[in-house]
């Protein structure tokens, strides 16, 4: 009977490896620094009741920290792509994506200050497994 | 311990993240698709690409999904938001049912608890201790 082994093609474990970290590290880094630019800015909300929908935007567009996280969000996307022209599919877009929910959650918590308590360490755990099983 | 509730406007861009994304990747995918193969060689066939009906729903999707995800992260935490969201994954694929148990699982933990880190009130409580 055969069994069906998961490949890596013709590439290093190890370089594959460090593909898959490479998209997970930028796209975390993006994430984080999204984030910390909404939190500078404020709750849109407000400003947008405030000053319109065209202060919501430029309050956005203003903030320099708000363009250093679509940056890297962008390079995490050429990473994946890069990613995705030596890796097979089935592994490189499911372990980015779940390994990232993990990488954010130690990075909110180290930079971001966030409570990232034993609820969140959980959903973060269950979401990661559940989205490698469901793209695997 | 303080709990900052969401109000229904909240939980709507919550949705709205988590559908949008997903719809729009998938309108991209077929309009893509549609279309036959693109070159490096020809690149101004991408711009043609961006007026294909399919791809300029995705496109629109996606801007809906950007918009609302940078609202939600305006006012709850990156932890939060991103588990509470990934119910995205689901609209895609809505038959593996294990990994759409373990997400849903994963959504109820966080989202039954707080939406942002109350750091004045940790302050406050150090602070008494002292």
């Amino acid at each position: 009977m055969m069994l069906a082994v998961p490949t890596l093609g013709a590439v290093n474990p190890w370089l594959a490896a460090g593909m898959i970290a490479a998209v997970a590290i930028t796209s975390t880094i993006g994430e984080v620094l999204t984030a910390a630019a909404m939190k500078s800015i404020g709750d849109l909300d407000d400003i947008r009741a405030h000053s319109g929908l065209k202060g919501a935007i430029r309050a956005v567009l203003t903030c320099p920290l708000f363009f250093a996280g679509v940056g890297f969000l962008a390079l995490a996307f050429f990473a994946l792509l890069f990613a995705l022209n030596h890796l097979n599919l089935s592994l490189a877009a499911p372990a980015s994506a779940s390994l990232t929910l993990v990488t954010n959650a130690i990075a909110a918590k180290l930079f971001l200050k966030e409570n990232v308590d034993r609820r969140r360490w959980t959903a973060a755990l269950l979401v990661c497994v559940g989205v490698y099983l469901l793209a695997h | 311990m303080s709990y900052h509730k969401l109000k229904l406007g909240q939980v709507a861009i919550l949705a709205l993240v988590a559908i949008c994304a997903p719809l729009g990747d998938s309108c991209l995918a077929r309009g893509m698709r549609e279309l036959p193969a693109i070159s490096l060689d020809h690149p101004l066939a991408l711009i043609a690409a961006v007026f294909h009906p399919w791809i300029a729903a995705g496109i629109a999707l996606l801007i809906c999904f950007f918009a609302c995800y940078l609202t939600a992260l305006s006012w709850a935490d990156l932890t939060y938001v991103l588990p509470t969201t990934a119910f995205g994954y689901v609209v895609i694929a809505s038959y593996r049912w294990a990994g759409i148990l373990l997400i849903t699982l994963g959504v109820g933990f966080v989202a039954r608890g707080p939406s942002l880190t109350e750091k004045e009130i940790a302050e406050v409580a150090v602070e008494s201790k002292s």
